[in-house]
């Protein structure tokens, strides 16, 4: 079977996962359940999506499959935004109850933390993508534990609202904030349209993709800028879900045995739907809202990862 | 022309390229050899922009390499690096495909397909042209990236290393197809070799680099010459004319 149909089973799996998640059980007041089951899909689909398509995009960037853009700190700075929130505010002000001014202050800081990283790294002689990764690695463990040492500073009862936030969930998701969400990614790939010719050639590698006229710095720092956007988007909206990309990029390159990032970013994005439309459904029907759908995600993915790491350990 | 003047490189403190100046003739096969660490990769490197050059200038048929566009100087002059490790899933031909580009952009056009296939055709893939790159040997892989460059149809092939890890078949096989690239399609071919025998037997003109200067440049046949070789290497090595060849004896 080839990679397209295997693209067109993915979205069709995808398809009725969505109908299954929606019209499933759907019973009392309809009116009611229904917008709400609607607008959760979305959230599901946009978040998966823009997850997957940025791992895709940064793997690529990279040339390395067990990287994930939460190297690059980001996930960390929305923790640290919110304990501080919580910390200067407390946890029932304006700027944490009001989900609008909360989302709109997460996505500036982590936008514009990406941009002057980049800006500052990516100026002068030494441009080198590693760097930029271990600048990162090392700002999100300082956000990290930085966010910690505020943590055991609050007040408990704010603590539990702020370790709220460290696991994603699309059970309460804001309804403006999927239609900022959606133009904000719709956008995104209106730029990212230039840029896409390039990436089969960036998948060669640095020296290759130089040797073939790409003009390699300039399109890795706007491919970034777009990795940065996206999961920036993702994270304020149902909070830190990175991990997820790890697992479904690299299934989706296990599934497709392609190079060709079309079928390789439509794939990763269907199963990345799948995997977050299949755990918030166990989520609802078998735990019973009982735990977060990110808990679900991280213990499989945490468990795939360790398979990789032990295969290619293997293979040396 | 490949034209280098003056041209000064460091990594750090250290200085990997001082003050070299060499021109490059079209329509021959160029050799660089030295010692490991004599700046043989990095010049390569910095002609084909892959590295930025600190200090000089680096004219390739009068034009600066580091002010023309990208995809412009991809149409004049290709580089293929000696590690390739490719994780893709991608056949032969889809890579020979990739050397095309600079030109369709990722959509290629019939003309490009036709390109492809003499690529093929010339370094004699045809038969493995299906098959994907992790199922290939070493001298097969290094034969297909080469068709990659010739699918580039540049006037000036760059190739760092192209025989590391090949056997003596596959060695001749690849430097014989150089040549007919620069006698049968008039390329100009530049190289980064440690055995002296094939860059004596195969090319044109040597570079000789030591510390990142240049010891002597010129014919292969004034420069393979036992001072410029002692100085090289720091070793005596017998030097025999056979069939108008030079071949050193060094074991």
């Amino acid at each position: 079977m080839g990679y397209k149909s295997k693209t067109i089973i993915l979205a069709i799996v995808s398809l009725l996962l969505a109908l299954l998640y929606i019209f499933y059980d759907l019973t009392g007041n309809i009116d009611y359940i229904l917008p709400r089951r609607l607008i959760r899909v979305v959230a599901i689909i946009l978040t998966g999506g823009a997850i997957a398509f940025a791992t895709v995009i940064f793997m690529t960037i990279t040339n390395n499959r067990i990287l994930t853009p939460s190297v690059l700190g980001l996930d960390s700075l929305y923790m640290l935004v919110q304990t501080v929130i919580i910390f200067l505010f407390g946890a029932n002000s304006i700027v944490m109850m009001n989900s609008s001014l909360n989302y709109a202050i997460s996505i500036s800081v982590m936008i514009l933390f990406s941009l002057v990283l980049y800006r500052f790294l990516f100026q002068g002689e030494g441009q080198n993508i590693y760097f930029l990764l271990l600048i990162g690695m090392i700002l999100g463990t300082f956000f990290g534990s930085f966010t910690e040492f505020m943590q055991v500073l609050i007040d408990p009862n704010e603590f539990g609202m702020a370790q709220d936030r460290m696991f994603a969930s699309i059970n309460n998701v804001n309804r403006e904030l999927v239609y900022i969400s959606i133009v904000i990614i719709v956008l995104v790939l209106l730029y990212f349209i230039r840029y896409y010719k390039y990436l089969d050639v960036i998948g060669l590698g640095r020296d290759n993709a130089i040797n073939l006229g790409v003009p390699f710095y300039p399109v890795v720092k706007r491919l970034l800028v777009i990795v940065a956007i996206l999961i920036s988007v993702a994270t304020a909206l149902i909070g830190p879900i990175t991990f997820l990309g790890l697992l479904v990029v690299n299934v989706a390159y296990e599934m497709m045995q392609t190079y060709r990032h079309l079928y390789i970013i439509l794939g990763s994005v269907f199963i990345s739907i799948i995997a977050l439309l299949g755990g918030q459904f166990l989520v609802e029907k078998v735990f019973a809202f009982s735990t977060p759908v990110s808990v679900i995600i991280n213990f499989i993915g945490g468990i795939y990862f360790i398979y990789l790491l032990l295969k290619e350990n293997k293979s040396w | 022309m490949v034209n280098l003047k003056n041209v000064f490189k460091s990594f750090g403190e250290k200085p990997v390229i001082e003050d070299v100046s060499l021109k490059i003739e079209k329509g021959t096969i160029t050799s660089f050899i030295g010692p490991n660490g004599a700046g043989k990769s990095t010049l390569i490197s910095m002609i084909s922009r892959l590295i930025a050059k600190d200090e000089g200038d680096i004219t390739i048929d009068g034009k600066d390499i580091f002010k023309t566009k990208s995809n412009e100087l991809a149409k004049k002059i290709s580089i293929l690096k000696q590690s390739n490790n490719i994780n893709l899933k991608l056949t032969v031909r889809e890579l020979v495909s990739f050397g095309r580009f600079p030109y369709s952009q990722g959509k290629l056009t019939k003309e490009d397909w036709e390109k492809v296939d003499e690529a093929i055709a010339y370094l004699e893939l045809e038969e493995i042209q299906d098959k994907y790159l992790d199922q290939l040997s070493g001298g097969q892989r290094q034969r297909a990236h080469i068709a990659m460059t010739v699918a580039q149809d540049t006037e000036y092939i760059l190739l760092d290393e192209p025989l590391n890890n090949l056997d003596m078949r596959h060695a001749n096989q690849i430097m014989k197809t150089l040549r007919r690239l620069v006698d049968e399609k008039g390329k100009t071919v530049v190289i980064v070799i440690h055995d002296i025998n094939f860059a004596s037997c195969y090319s044109d003109q040597i570079v000789a680099l030591k510390d990142g200067k240049i010891v002597k440049q010129g014919r292969a046949c004034d420069v393979i010459d036992k001072c410029v070789l002692r100085e090289l290497y720091d070793m005596d090595i017998d030097i025999k004319e056979i069939d108008n060849k030079r071949i050193c004896f060094y074991y």
